[in-house]
């Protein structure tokens, strides 16, 4: 099975992913940019650290996407399956606070599923539920010519096998760029 | 049948209206800021005995008389209690029409004999009114100017036929003449009606523009002229009654359906589209339940109204049954028809649609859209608006890197202008590998905000060898190091 990095991202539709780590929020945001129909991003209403849309503009255009202050982790999880559910945008991301169980996993991806839509869920580390189809881990690396410079692993692929890339963010192109790969 | 017309004036409306509710034995009046001056408005009965006017500057009248009690007037409740002195009125006859901001005008053509004729109707109304603690004139006359200057100038009856001899002693100001005109008229030694009626029509015209003689005509009745009555706000409402009581949510869901295919050809003849929708049903023991639906978009097509009730109608608690239905469009707005075209794609519906049932679960005003506003202050660089009220729109400037995280500004223990070599934060021991910077952003003076009483901030972007990228700031004025926000 072919295991380059353009088979995993874009991300695949219809599907649920999770991504942890320090830069989960840009790989988010990278996500929300792909799909033609608007995003929708989930956040529990008392979070004090916020999304900031002029840091987003880069990534996304802010206009398409709408933001959703639910007031419970219960909510947040409804709203999602609402929206994965519905097909009205092409990528759903919600920032969860607690592990998701079985039941809670098993039903986003079946919502996701039947509404074509992307689901992207950012989670702590070690929270993720068995039903996603990939899990990232995205962290900053330092590089002396680069500012951007990332390092995405997938850390849990249900249809193929574990690999680590080291990649950056061209603002102009509005791409993901590999500067280079290497299995685990 | 000759016409008869009552005019009703409350010379105090709005005093009367707010001493309703309050009484104050003293004088008091209400004020209007008019031209940036304090104006008394309106006053009662003690105040105009005290000798002051309306019109008369606050300050003034509070020199004259330090204990006058007085109160802001409210326009607005004004006008909505005329609207419900309208709707009193309707008690004497249909046709009923509002005279200026504090007059009403009854057109009683055939119905005084309801009452036991013109005296006893007017001393009814006479009675009520000061029941209410109104101060009311009434004028009763041939014609609605006639009432109008027997309503304002000497209350008094004018006999069917009889208005001229009635009104001729009146000054010509009684004719609804502008100010200018009746200067002029004065300053001639025109000060009745009599000696504007004895003049010859042609000089009176060539000097004074059509205004006194169509006026006069009118007071006379020489010339029509019509009540006419406000017309009823439009309800956007409808019922359904069932001969035995219903239970399932498919039931309710089918009386729905017919409730709103007959409300949504009213908005639609009306070019009005329902932003809230109520739905109320009695139960058969006259306890009655609503759900309400508020949607993200104006809308009137029960096709897509139907199935976003599902959602609250399976909440509803049957009891022993429900034999009554009532939808009711609560908040309308103006949907006008509109040219719909292959090359302009129409608004998103499925987002609306979906924004109208999350917003039944968690809130409409809990889901929103950014827009950019015109700040340098990273938490003022944009705004937030309800995503149902707002359209999206504005261009985002990148003027600079900006975090896509930010957060309350979290301190840090480092000292000197430029960014430390290491520090930690977040219980990370972190190391600066390369600093860039500094951004000077000053507070906005115009605003008042807590978190900017430090003053300047010089910001930092912070590559740490660590790999973290955070955005730092230095207060120059109030020396000290935070951490505001994280690039990605």
């Amino acid at each position: 099975m072919n295991n380059s990095f353009k088979d995993h991202f874009p991300l695949r539709k219809s599907r649920a992913h999770e991504v942890t780590g320090p830069t989960a929020l840009s790989f988010a945001a990278i996500a929300c940019g792909h799909g033609g129909k608007g995003a929708m991003w989930i956040v529990e209403s008392w979070q004090q650290e916020t999304l900031n849309p002029v840091g987003l503009a880069p990534f996304c255009d802010p206009a398409k996407v709408v933001l959703v202050r639910a007031d419970s982790p219960i909510d947040v999880l409804a709203a999602s399956e609402e929206a994965l559910r519905s097909g009205a945008v092409s990528t759903v991301v919600a920032e969860l606070t607690k592990p998701l169980g079985l039941t809670a996993g098993r039903r986003l991806q079946l919502a996701a599923e039947a509404g074509k839509t992307t689901g992207v869920f950012i989670i702590s580390d070690g929270m993720g539920s068995n039903a996603t189809e990939t899990r990232w881990r995205c962290s900053p690396e330092f590089d002396a010519q680069d500012s951007t410079l990332q390092r995405w692993e997938l850390i849990k692929n249900k249809s193929g096998t574990l690999k680590v890339w080291r990649v950056r963010w061209d603002a102009e192109a509005r791409r993901v760029i590999v500067v280079s790969e290497a299995g685990e | 049948m000759q016409k008869r017309v009552v005019s009703l004036w409350f010379p105090r409306l709005a005093s009367d209206r707010f001493l309703r509710a309050r009484t104050v034995d003293a004088p008091f009046a209400l004020t209007l800021r008019e031209n940036n001056t304090e104006r008394l408005y309106c006053l009662n009965m003690k105040a105009e005995e005290l000798g002051l006017r309306r019109g008369m500057g606050f300050s003034d009248a509070r020199a004259l008389f330090p204990d006058l009690q007085t109160c802001p007037t409210d326009p607005r409740a004004d006008s909505l209690f005329l609207r419900a002195l309208t709707r009193w009125a309707a008690r004497y006859c249909p046709w009923v029409g509002q005279e200026g901001v504090d007059g009403l005008v009854l057109n009683i053509t055939g119905s005084a004999h309801l009452f036991g004729g013109e005296a006893a109707l007017l001393a009814d109304m006479r009675a009520r009114l000061s029941r209410a603690g109104l101060t009311a004139r009434l004028g009763l006359a041939d014609t609605r100017g006639g009432a109008w200057a027997l309503a304002r100038f000497g209350e008094g009856v004018a006999l069917p036929g009889k208005t001229l001899e009635k009104i001729a002693r009146l000054p010509v100001a009684s004719l609804r003449l502008t100010g200018s005109v009746c200067d002029t008229l004065q300053r001639l030694g025109i000060d009745s009606i009599a000696d504007l009626h004895a003049l010859p029509r042609a000089t009176l015209t060539r000097r004074f523009g059509r205004e006194p003689l169509l006026r006069l005509d009118q007071a006379l009745g020489d010339q029509p002229e019509d009540v006419s009555p406000l017309p009823d706000p439009p309800r956007y409402s409808a019922r359904l009654s069932l001969p035995d009581p219903i239970g399932l949510a498919s039931d309710i869901t089918a009386g729905l359906q017919r409730l709103l295919e007959q409300l949504c050809v009213r908005l639609t003849n009306a070019e009005q589209g329902a932003r809230t929708l109520q739905l109320t049903l009695r139960r058969v023991d006259q306890a009655s339940q609503q759900v309400e639906l508020r949607l993200a978009r104006p809308l009137r097509d029960p096709a897509r109204i139907l199935p976003l009730f599902q959602k609250g109608v399976e909440t509803v608690d049957a009891g022993f049954g429900i034999d009554q239905l009532r939808l009711e469009a609560t908040l309308v707005e103006d949907q006008p028809l509109r040219q719909i075209s292959h090359t302009s794609s129409g608004p998103d519906d499925k987002l609306d649609d979906l924004i109208t049932r999350l917003g039944s679960r968690i809130g409409l005003d809990n889901i929103i859209r950014f827009l950019p506003s015109d700040s340098h202050i990273p938490e003022r660089s944009y705004i937030t608006a309800s995503a149902a009220y707002s359209a999206p729109g504005g261009a985002w400037p990148a003027l600079h890197h900006r975090p896509l995280r930010l957060f309350p500004p979290e301190q840090i223990a480092a000292s000197g202008r430029t960014p430390p070599r290491g520090f930690r934060w977040r219980r990370m021991a972190l190391s600066t590998a390369r600093a860039t910077g500094p951004e000077r952003i000053a507070p906005e003076w115009w605003l008042e905000d807590e978190a900017w009483r430090t003053g300047l901030r010089d910001y930092w972007m912070v590559e740490t060898r660590q790999g973290r990228r955070l955005w730092l700031f230095h207060t120059p004025q109030n020396p000290g190091w935070y951490v505001q926000g994280e690039f990605a």
